[in-house]
């Protein structure tokens, strides 16, 4: 982004909510895409390096939709993610959290997944016809990783000794991020979406499937951690974007 | 140099597409699998409507070169693609000659009637035919395969795996 236009600024709303549904899905894409080549197996390997895949495609659909409204800006999808600092990033704080192991990085996918899903659903009934296409493309994709992801955190829940640890630990690491999903940003308000709705849905499933992993549930309420949407990251997103954004920054333009 | 004002022009420019292939599965033509959703004259221009068989489908950019080349090398000169998105592709609309086309290459093609399009966990499998002995005794090994549109199979009987172009 320009200096002098800063886009937090800006009074376009819609472009601020692409941004952050685009910012969503390409840091949670980038942090599977860790992934490829050391998954516990190759199927496993695969599937995730495909949600990747499936997310990162999503992120390009919301950018060249944004790029189309900041053509007087001279973005494009490439501008608007190699080269818009940490600040200016979107995403929710739960997407930029360290894949650590197995079961956080499946939890981090349940969570969002299910999150992701019903928002979905939620953008098929607005007035914008581009948002809801993408969003009606996206969805299909999103049921395929909502169903692989409570899969797995069913199976290391109700796993061995070690898969349960893990995946309670990653509970107590994770939770804290999924508050600020419902905490809608400014940008977020008067684009018809039910946050209560939303809330609840997302609940219902989330318990439902911990349930059958006998993982207890968190208390209704506890604190929880929030700042991505509107720019405050942790301090992870700095590092992920340094290793994302170095090829263009230190050769811009640059193509292969 | 094709005159667009020939009223064949447009079955013309279907034709060709015909002879698009898609990379990833190359047995298959775009028109079987159903990504060209409409073919339209702009006075001098051909346009073609696309749509993505997944948002991140890597082929993509490889089909819009070559379905560009394609109509090049037939005389056709202005030619714009247009990515539409809605509504979403879905594996009906495969071919029926295209889906023999991918059960003779050994992937097992889609199912007429979609049957687990939903987030449910341990749903209850489709029973899905082994392409190579065409027994139906067969098990999910992943719900994600070598490409993002298919599933990997294993055949219980004669052991082979298998891809299956997944209900989408």
């Amino acid at each position: 982004m320009k200096a002098e236009q800063p886009i937090n600024l800006s009074t376009n709303q819609l472009i601020n909510y692409l941004l952050h549904l685009a910012d969503n899905s390409l840091i949670m894409g980038h942090r599977n895409s860790e992934w490829c080549g050391h998954g516990p197996i190759l199927e496993q390997d695969i599937a995730i390096s495909n949600i990747a895949l499936d997310l990162i495609g999503q992120a390009r659909n919301f950018y060249q939709y944004a790029a189309t409204l900041l053509i007087v800006n001279k973005e494009t999808e490439d501008s608007l993610a190699y080269l818009r600092d940490a600040r200016e990033y979107k995403n929710c704080l739960l997407v930029e959290q360290p894949n650590i192991d197995w079961a956080q990085t499946i939890l981090k996918q349940f969570l969002f997944s299910t999150y992701q899903y019903h928002l979905y659903r939620q953008l098929q009934n607005i007035k914008d016809e581009q948002l809801k296409a993408i969003a009606a493309k996206a969805l299909k994709e999103v049921t395929y990783h909502v169903r692989w992801s409570s899969e797995w955190v069913i199976r290391l829940g109700d796993g061995t000794e070690e898969s349960k640890k893990r995946i309670c630990r990653a509970v107590d690491e994770l939770w804290m991020f999924t508050g600020e999903l419902f905490e809608p940003a400014s940008y977020e308000l008067n684009m018809g979406i039910n946050f209560l709705l939303l809330k609840e849905e997302w609940n219902q499933k989330v318990r439902s499937v911990f349930e059958e992993a006998t993982i207890d549930i968190p208390a209704e309420n506890k604190w929880h951690q929030s700042g991505g949407k509107t720019g405050n990251h942790s301090e992870h997103l700095g590092f992920i974007l340094a290793e994302m954004q170095f090829l263009q920054r230190a050769y811009p333009n640059s193509e292969w | 140099m094709f005159d667009l004002k020939d009223k064949s022009a447009v079955k013309k420019i279907g034709a060709i597409l015909e002879t698009v292939n898609d990379p990833e599965v190359p047995v298959l033509s775009i028109t079987d699998l159903g990504i060209v959703r409409n073919i339209q004259l702009n006075g001098d221009e051909v346009e073609i409507f696309i749509t993505p068989t997944y948002s991140g489908c890597p082929a993509t950019d490889a089909i819009n070169m070559n379905i560009r080349m394609a109509l090049l090398e037939n005389g056709f000169s202005k030619i714009k693609i247009t990515q539409q998105l809605s509504p979403a592709w879905t594996t009906d609309w495969m071919s029926e000659i295209g889906k023999e086309k991918l059960k003779a290459y050994g992937i097992a093609p889609p199912h007429s009637k979609q049957v687990v399009c939903s987030p449910d966990s341990f749903q209850k499998e489709e029973a899905i035919q082994c392409p190579q002995c065409n027994f139906y005794n067969t098990r999910l090994v992943s719900q994600f395969g070598s490409t993002a549109c298919k599933a990997l199979y294993q055949c219980n009987d004669c052991k082979e795996p298998f891809d299956y172009f997944k209900c989408h």
